[in-house]
């Protein structure tokens, strides 16, 4: 797969809440503070503490950490609801805190779009006109966004709900809703706070079908916050875990599943089943030995818990990895097996917390 | 001799009190002894007066009595009416042609069209069946025990200063609602505007504009009446919800677009509610302001008061009772109404 291009770009953000945070964020620089320690010394929230990470176009980048880790804080920097303390945001090259608020809004209004926890949607209009918020607010005639709101309304199963009101839907309908006026905005970027953390599990599940279904046709560009690891897992394809305001860990989720740098990924990933989620080709054998007789072909996007089914529970079972069709590896019992134990965190881990 | 005498010989002051005094500058321990009270006049200490401005001057002619503070006021007062009137009447004077408008209006149309003309209002706010049943018969009621024309006097009043009222009040209060300056300094005179007796008001509007012109009430009635709608406006904006706030930067409105797309439509039940304070504080105030030669109910209550006349005071009194039902009723319907619409 052909690497994509980086589309946005954090670099050294810091943000801290308080009287001073300049002052702050001297001592978090100089004395390499962390999160409790200032919170102690200074009274100020460190919520984001040298953050640097990238966001590729056409990707979904998934967000995750535990409640209060600075999630909704760092995707808020991306459309400049909060300003940094200190620090740099790029987008596709140009630095969005150089943005007067005329630019400014023009980005928001053209290139980003924002999905909510809550949903906020305006509770005095219609889902329609909710749906056209964001060609409303660009000055767009009723007449010209009304067909083009309606379409994302059907796309998302809400075509006969246009004309009630927000508080007339279920909060699943709802966040449909919010997930259309995004889509409706036709902007490439699609920020995501949480979306569906406050619908039931059969529900989410739902809407994160939908989400994927909707990605593999319009290959936005979507950053996603969520705090539930099945959820990042199931979504992303690259995965960014925050502890504390830092980044612990970032880079494709299996790889993060396989290697984890750190004790407190251990812990996060200790509870998923491994083998519904590792895939063959994060576990395979590249190198291609000799194929041996009566080998499986499995594909290389299979899950490991359906090569366990094929494998009949078989202990010497061998298979052969294809791509479209092409022989690309190979694959043994021992080595599925392996991949299931929980990794412990690697040495390399440089972040590793005292536990 | 008088008893704060010998606080003005111990500073030094006889010179200034009588220009006969001659008393040369005093030591300094002969002060801290006078300070000690053992100059004093032989009084009682259960007859020692408070040292007030009249006990003082007692002492010392030339020592201002109270007096001179509530004069020197009025004299204040006076000095500056004339180049206040000259600002104030201009500006006010729409004022004047509105309510004598509005009087003239009320009392030269017909009852045949201005009783349907109100209950077609009723209907139009309110969608009810009941409510408008219980207006006909408040009006057709007052009409026939012949108190038409004085409710139509205080109810034409009311809503033009319920109108200027919500004219300037909702833009104050969300003026307010987006400096938290302005809101420290606009609260202390909603405070006084709300605490101050209405009697208060009248006494410095008698001054600056004649007791013919109608605008002397109307200001009256406006000054006690618009606090409301103000601290409601301003209430209901703040509370809009923060994360719809949130959303509308997200998608780039502009602070214009927020402010009348979606804090005024939301913050609409909280400043209804404020339309609807002002309108029974402005009734409130009708009355009292017949003092002042406003028309209708309120006169014929003041009638019952001067002359003891008992039945016209209590059915007058009755009447501001049932038009201040209908004003209610009316506009919590419409209140109601805004609200199903407004569910979060
Ligand atoms: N406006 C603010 N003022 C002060 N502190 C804040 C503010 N907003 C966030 N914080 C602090 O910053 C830290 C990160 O908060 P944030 O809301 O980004 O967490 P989160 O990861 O989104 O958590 P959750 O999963 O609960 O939404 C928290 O410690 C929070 O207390
Ligand atoms: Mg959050």
């Amino acid at each position: 797969m052909a690497k994509k291009r980086t589309l946005l770009e954090i670099k050294h953000l810091y943000k801290i809440f308080g009287p001073e945070p300049e002052a702050a964020l001297e001592r978090v620089r100089a004395e390499g503070l962390g999160k409790s320690e200032l919170m102690e010394q200074t009274n100020h929230v460190l919520a984001l503490n040298d953050i640097n990470t990238e966001v590729r176009e056409g990707e979904i980048t998934v967000m995750m950490g535990l409640s209060g880790s600075g999630k909704s804080t760092l995707i808020r920097h991306l459309n400049r609801l909060i300003e940094p303390t200190a620090g740099e945001i790029l987008l596709d090259g140009e630095d969005v805190l150089a943005l007067s608020q005329e630019q400014l809004r023009r980005m928001r209004r053209e290139r980003m779009s924002m999905v909510f926890q809550n949903f906020a949607l305006l509770p005095h209009r219609t889902v329609l006109d909710n749906a056209g918020m964001a060609a409303a607010t660009r000055g767009d005639k009723r007449a010209d966004y009304e067909k083009d709101a309606r379409k994302w309304l059907d796309r998302v199963g809400l075509g006969g709900n246009a004309d009630q009101y927000p508080h007339e839907l279920s909060g699943g309908m709802q966040q449909r809703v919010g997930l259309a006026r995004a889509l409706a905005s036709n902007s490439p970027i699609m920020l995501m706070d949480e979306a569906f953390s406050a619908l039931d599990p059969l529900i989410r599940t739902d809407m994160q079908d939908l989400l994927l279904e909707l990605q593999s046709e319009l290959q936005k560009t979507v950053v996603f916050i969520s705090h539930d690891l099945d959820e990042a897992l199931k979504l992303a394809d690259h995965l960014v875990i925050l502890k504390d305001g830092f980044v612990v860990q970032q880079g494709e989720p299996q790889h993060i599943l396989l290697e984890p740098e750190d004790d407190y990924i251990v812990d996060f990933v200790s509870d998923i089943n491994r083998a519904r989620v590792l895939r063959v080709r994060s576990v395979m054998n590249e190198s291609g030995d000799p194929v041996a007789e009566g080998a499986v072909e499995v594909d290389h996007d299979d899950t490991l818990e359906s090569v366990l089914s094929k494998s009949d529970g078989a202990m010497e079972a061998r298979f052969v990895v294809t791509r479209d069709g092409v022989r690309v590896g190979t694959l043994d019992m021992a080595e599925v097996l392996k991949a299931l134990v929980p990794a412990a965190a690697s040495e390399s881990g440089m972040r590793t917390q005292a536990t | 001799m008088a008893t704060y005498d010998f606080l003005f010989s111990a500073l030094g002051l006889q010179d200034w009190c009588e220009s006969s005094g001659t008393t040369g500058p005093i030591s300094l321990s002969a002060l801290r002894d006078s300070a000690r009270g053992e100059t004093a006049a032989d009084v009682s200490i259960w007859d020692l007066p408070f040292p007030s401005m009249d006990a003082l001057n007692a002492a010392c002619q030339s020592f201002p009595r109270s007096r001179e503070l509530t004069l020197g006021l009025e004299r204040g007062f006076l000095s500056i009416k004339d180049s206040l009137s000259i600002v104030l009447d201009p500006l006010t004077q729409p004022l004047s042609w509105a309510l004598e408008a509005a009087l003239y209006g009320v009392l030269n149309t017909p009852w045949w069209i201005i009783i349907p003309l109100l209950l077609l209002v009723t209907w139009l706010v309110s969608r009810s069946f009941t409510l408008l049943a219980f207006v006909s018969v408040s009006f057709l009621g007052l009409a026939f025990i012949d108190h038409y024309d004085y409710a139509m006097q205080t109810l034409a009043i009311i809503l033009v200063c319920a109108f200027i009222c919500v004219l300037f009040g909702v833009p104050i209060g969300i003026a307010m609602s987006r400096s938290n300056t302005m809101q420290r300094m606009t609260i202390p005179v909603l405070d006084m505007l709300q605490t101050l007796p209405p009697f208060v008001y009248l006494i410095p509007l008698i001054f600056l504009f004649s007791v013919t012109e109608p605008k002397l009430y109307g200001i009256a009635i406006i000054l006690y009446a618009i606090v409301p709608v103000i601290r409601l406006t301003d209430l209901g904006i703040r509370m809009v919800d923060q994360s719809v706030i949130e959303a509308a930067d997200a998608f780039g409105m502009t602070d214009r677009q927020k402010l009348f797309g979606v804090q005024v439509p939301l913050a609409l039940p909280n400043i209804m509610a404020g339309v609807n304070q002002t309108i029974m504080m402005s009734l409130a105030m009708v009355v009292i302001a017949s003092l002042v030669s406003a028309p209708g109910l309120g006169v014929l209550v003041l009638r019952g008061i001067r002359n003891l006349e008992l039945g016209v005071g209590l059915v007058a009194g009755l009447g501001i009772v049932i038009l201040a039902v209908v004003l209610d009723r009316v506009t919590k319907a419409a209140l109601a109404r805004i609200n199903s619409t407004h569910k979060a």
